[in-house]
C-alpha cells in the first residue's frame, strides 16, 4: 500500500484535538470548512462520539478525494470555503406544535404552495419539515407511533434510537462512497429517520418538505429510511427554492433498506432553483441515493421527476442482495435553458431472481443537456436476473443535447437484459396539428411532454402526479417559438 | 363568409399558390378538386396558418376578420378547422385528454365554460358513437397507430366534438371504407347549417353524393382555373384535369 494511502488512514484514526474555536451559542457557524466546524455541527447536536468520530474520519478522507469528473456536466469550480455549514432558525427549542413554529416559515412555505397544515390535514401526509437544517415542524406523529412507525429528523433519531442508526447509517452508502457522499457524511446537518416495524404497513405517504432558505447555505441533508420484515412504507421528497443568483451546492445522501418481504417506494419531485434564462445562477445538486434491497423478496422503487436545478448529478440505485428481490427506477429529467442534468441508476444484481427496471425520460429544451447513465451489473451468483431498460429521450427544438449511456455488465450466463431507447423530437407537425385544435403551443407542448412521460408519472402518488405534471409545464414555459 | 382575393403563397421560395379568388358564404359548401400537386392542401395549409407557408400576395378574410393576421390557435378559436389529409400522430397523448383539451381552449376563448372530465366524456362518447369511432380509440395515443380509415373518422369527430364554423376537409374520403364514407358524409352534413361554410378539397366525386356542394372548382398550377356547379365534379371525373395542366404549364 502506498505512503498516500497510509497517510490517509492515520489521518483518519486520529482524534479530534483543536478544540473549539466557533461559538457553539451561534446560530450560525463560520464561513468554510475544517474540522472545527465539523466539530462544532456535532457538538449543536449534541451527537455521541461514535458518530463525531465517523464524521470526522469523512472529512479527512474527503480532504483526500476530488470531485468526479465523469458526469457530462460543466460548471466553475465550486469554493467549498465560501459557503456555511450550519444555520439554525431562530428558534432554540424545537416546537411541539405547528402553533409553535414561527408564522414567518409557514408563510413562507405557503409561497411555496406548501399551506404545511393544511396539506398535512387534508392529504392525511405527515410531514417533516426541513428548513435550512433542522427540523422545526413533525405532524402526525402521533399515529405513526401508534402503529410502532418512527418518522423523525434525523438529529432526534441519533438521540432517541441511536442504536438503529448507528447500525444502518452508512451501511447503504458508506461514508468513502464518492467525493459528494463523503463531504456529506462530515458536515450533514439533518434529514429525515424512518423506521418501520415487522408486518405494519405504513398508512400514510410520508412526506418532506425541504427548502433551501439562507444565503449560502450549502445543503447536506441525510436521510435514513429502514423497513423491516413484510414493512411497506411510500416516501415523498419534494424540494422548491425561491430565486436565487449564486450557485448553491446541495449534496444529499440517502439510504433505504428493505429486509425481507419489505417494500420501500421513494418518490421526488425536485424543482430547486434552475438558474436564469442565461444559466446565470442555480442550484447545483449533487445527490447520492442508494437502496439495498438487503432481504429476500423485498423491493425498492425509485421515482424521480427532475425539473430543477442548474446541475444535477444524480443515481438513485438499488442493489439486489436477496434473493427474488426487485430493483425499479422511474425517471422524468426535464432540462430548459443552460440547465444540466447526468441522471440515471445503478442495478447491482447479487442474488438470484432479481429482477429490475428502469424507465428514464429524458426532455431536453432550449441549451439543455440530458444524460442518462445507467450501470446493471449482474454479478456471478445471480442466477437468472431480469433488467428491462427503456430511455427514451424528448428534444424540444434543436439547440438541446439528449445523451445516453448505458453500462452493462453481466457476469452470469443466465441474465436476461433488454435495452431499448428512442430519441423523438417534438415536430412541428405535431405543434401545427395541436394548434389547429386550438391549443396554445405551450399547452400543446405541455400535452406532449405530459404524454411522453405518463409512464413515470403514473408511479407516482395521486396528488404528487397532479402536481408533477403542472410542474413539468412550466419548467418548459417559453421552449418553444 | 370566407373572402379569398388573389392570394399567393410559397415554400422555400417556391411559388406555389398564384393567386387564388374564392369566396364562400356561410351556409354553403364549396368543393375543390384538382390534379396532385396544384397546392390544394397548400391553400388549406395558408388559410390555417402553418408555420413556413409565406403569404406573399393578396388577403384571406373569415368574417370581416383578417386570417392572416391571426396565429393558428387563434384562427382556430374563431372556428376555422382543418381536418388534415395526412392526420399527425402524438404518441403518448391519449385522445381523451387531447380533445379535452382542445373543446376547452375553444370554448375559453368564446366565453363558454370549460367542460369538466365527465361532462366531456359523455360529448365524447355520444360523438364518437355517431361516427362509428369505436370508444376505444379515445383511450389511444392520438392518431398512433391508426388505420388511414380509422384517422380520417377521427378527423371527422374531432370536427363534431369542436363545431367549427368553418369547415375545410382535405381529402377526408381518401382511405375511408364505403360504409365509413357514408357514416363520416353524414356526420358533416349534420353540421351543415346557415351559419356554417365548408371547404370540401377532393379528388372523388363520390364523397359530393352527399355532401352536396353549391360550387365545384378546379384548382390547377396554384390558381382556380374553373368553377362551376355540382354537374363540374361528375364532368371532370370523365374528362380528367388535361386540359387543366396543359394550360397551366
Ligand atoms: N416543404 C415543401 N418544399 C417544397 N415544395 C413543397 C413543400 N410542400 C409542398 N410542396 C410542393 O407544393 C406543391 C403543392 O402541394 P400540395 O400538397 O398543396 O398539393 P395538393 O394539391 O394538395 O396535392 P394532392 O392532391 O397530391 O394532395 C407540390 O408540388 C409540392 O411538392
Ligand atoms: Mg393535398
Amino acid at each position: 500500500m502506498s505512503d498516500g494511502m497510509d497517510q490517509v488512514r492515520t489521518l483518519a484514526d486520529q482524534k479530534y484535538k483543536y478544540g473549539f474555536v466557533t461559538d457553539i451559542e451561534a446560530d450560525v457557524a463560520p464561513k468554510g470548512l475544517n474540522e472545527d466546524i465539523v466539530a462544532f455541527i456535532s457538538a449543536k447536536k449534541g451527537e455521541p462520539d461514535w458518530l463525531l468520530a465517523w464524521r470526522l474520519k469523512a472529512y479527512r478522507l474527503w480532504l483526500t478525494q476530488s470531485e468526479p469528473t465523469w458526469g457530462r456536466l460543466h460548471h466553475a469550480p465550486i469554493d467549498y470555503q465560501d459557503s456555511y455549514y450550519y444555520s439554525a432558525p431562530k428558534r432554540k427549542d424545537g416546537p411541539k406544535s405547528l402553533d409553535e413554529v414561527d408564522p414567518k416559515l409557514l408563510e413562507t412555505y405557503e409561497k411555496l404552495g406548501v399551506p404545511l397544515h393544511e396539506r398535512a390535514i387534508l392529504a392525511g401526509v405527515a410531514v417533516d419539515a426541513v428548513f435550512d437544517s433542522v427540523s422545526v415542524a413533525t405532524t402526525y406523529k402521533g399515529k405513526l407511533e401508534e402503529m410502532g412507525v418512527i418518522f423523525t429528523s434525523m438529529s432526534e433519531a441519533v438521540a432517541k434510537h441511536p442504536e438503529l442508526v448507528r447500525k444502518y447509517l452508512g451501511s447503504v452508502v458508506p461514508y468513502a462512497d464518492n467525493y459528494f457522499a463523503t463531504l456529506n457524511s462530515a458536515v450533514f446537518t439533518d434529514g429525515s429517520f424512518v423506521y418501520v416495524p415487522p408486518g405494519v404497513r405504513c398508512p400514510m405517504e410520508l412526506s418532506t418538505y425541504f427548502r433551501i432558505n439562507a444565503q449560502n447555505t450549502g445543503q447536506f441533508e441525510r436521510t435514513l429510511i429502514i423497513a423491516d420484515r413484510g414493512s411497506y412504507v411510500s416516501y415523498l421528497e419534494g424540494c422548491t427554492a425561491p430565486m436565487r443568483d449564486e450557485n448553491q451546492l446541495h449534496a444529499a445522501v440517502v439510504e433505504l433498506v428493505a429486509l425481507d418481504d419489505a417494500e420501500i417506494k421513494y418518490s421526488t419531485v425536485q424543482n430547486w432553483y434552475p438558474g436564469d434564462e442565461n444559466g446565470k445562477g442555480g442550484i447545483y445538486n449533487f445527490v447520492t441515493k442508494r437502496g439495498a434491497c438487503r432481504g429476500r423478496a423485498s423491493r425498492i422503487s425509485w421515482t424521480q421527476v427532475e425539473t430543477g436545478s442548474a446541475i444535477t448529478w444524480k443515481y438513485p440505485s438499488c442493489i439486489l442482495q436477496g434473493d427474488d428481490s426487485v430493483g425499479e427506477f422511474y425517471s422524468v429529467a426535464i432540462t430548459n435553458n443552460y440547465q444540466q442534468a447526468d441522471t440515471g441508476t445503478k442495478m447491482i444484481h447479487l442474488g438470484r431472481n432479481t429482477r429490475s427496471r428502469i424507465v428514464s425520460k429524458g426532455v431536453s429544451a432550449g441549451h439543455a443537456d440530458n444524460t442518462y447513465r445507467g450501470l446493471v451489473r449482474i454479478m456471478p451468483k445471480a442466477e437468472r436476473a431480469r433488467n428491462h431498460t427503456q430511455c427514451d429521450s424528448l428534444l424540444i427544438g434543436d439547440q438541446c443535447g439528449a445523451h445516453t449511456t448505458p453500462y452493462i455488465e453481466s457476469r452470469n450466463p443466465t441474465a436476461r437484459l433488454e435495452h431499448e431507447a428512442t430519441t423523438s423530437k417534438i415536430s412541428e407537425d405535431q405543434l401545427f396539428y395541436a394548434r389547429q385544435r386550438g391549443l396554445s403551443q405551450e399547452e400543446a407542448v405541455a400535452l406532449i411532454v405530459n404524454g411522453f412521460c405518463r409512464e413515470v408519472l403514473q408511479q407516482l402518488p395521486m396528488e404528487f402526479a397532479v402536481e408533477a405534471q403542472k410542474l413539468l409545464a412550466i419548467s418548459l414555459e417559453g421552449s418553444v417559438g | 363568409m370566407l373572402e379569398i382575393k388573389n392570394l399567393q403563397a410559397t415554400i422555400d421560395g417556391k411559388e406555389i399558390l398564384k393567386g387564388i379568388d374564392l369566396v364562400i358564404p356561410d351556409g354553403e359548401v364549396h368543393a375543390i378538386m384538382g390534379p396532385n400537386g396544384s397546392g390544394k392542401s397548400t391553400l388549406s395549409y395558408v388559410l390555417a396558418g402553418r408555420d413556413g407557408y409565406q403569404v406573399t400576395g393578396g388577403s384571406a378574410h373569415y368574417r370581416g376578420q383578417d386570417l392572416l393576421a391571426l396565429n393558428t390557435e387563434e384562427r382556430a378559436r374563431l372556428g376555422v378547422f382543418l381536418a388534415f389529409q395526412y392526420p399527425v400522430e402524438i404518441p403518448g397523448v391519449t385522445g381523451i385528454n387531447f380533445l379535452k383539451t382542445a373543446v376547452n381552449a375553444v370554448r375559453r376563448s368564446r366565453g363558454e365554460s370549460e367542460l369538466d372530465a365527465m361532462q366531456f366524456l359523455k360529448l365524447a362518447r355520444k360523438k364518437a358513437k355517431e361516427l362509428g369511432v369505436g370508444e376505444e380509440m379515445l383511450r389511444r395515443a392520438v392518431n398512433t397507430g391508426f388505420s388511414g380509415g380509422e384517422k380520417k373518422r377521427y378527423e371527422a369527430l374531432q370536427m363534431a366534438l369542436l363545431e367549427p364554423s368553418l369547415l375545410i376537409l382535405d381529402e377526408t374520403d381518401s382511405g375511408l371504407d364505403i360504409d365509413a364514407l357514408k357514416v363520416v358524409s353524414e356526420g358533416v352534413v349534420a353540421l351543415r347549417s346557415p351559419k356554417r361554410a365548408m371547404l370540401v378539397i377532393t379528388h372523388y366525386q363520390r364523397i359530393l353524393d352527399y355532401i352536396i356542394p353549391d360550387r365545384v372548382h378546379v384548382l390547377a398550377g396554384g390558381k382556380i382555373v374553373q368553377s362551376g356547379s355540382k354537374e363540374l365534379a361528375q364532368e371532370l371525373e370523365r374528362t380528367g384535369y388535361a386540359q387543366f395542366t396543359g394550360q397551366a404549364a
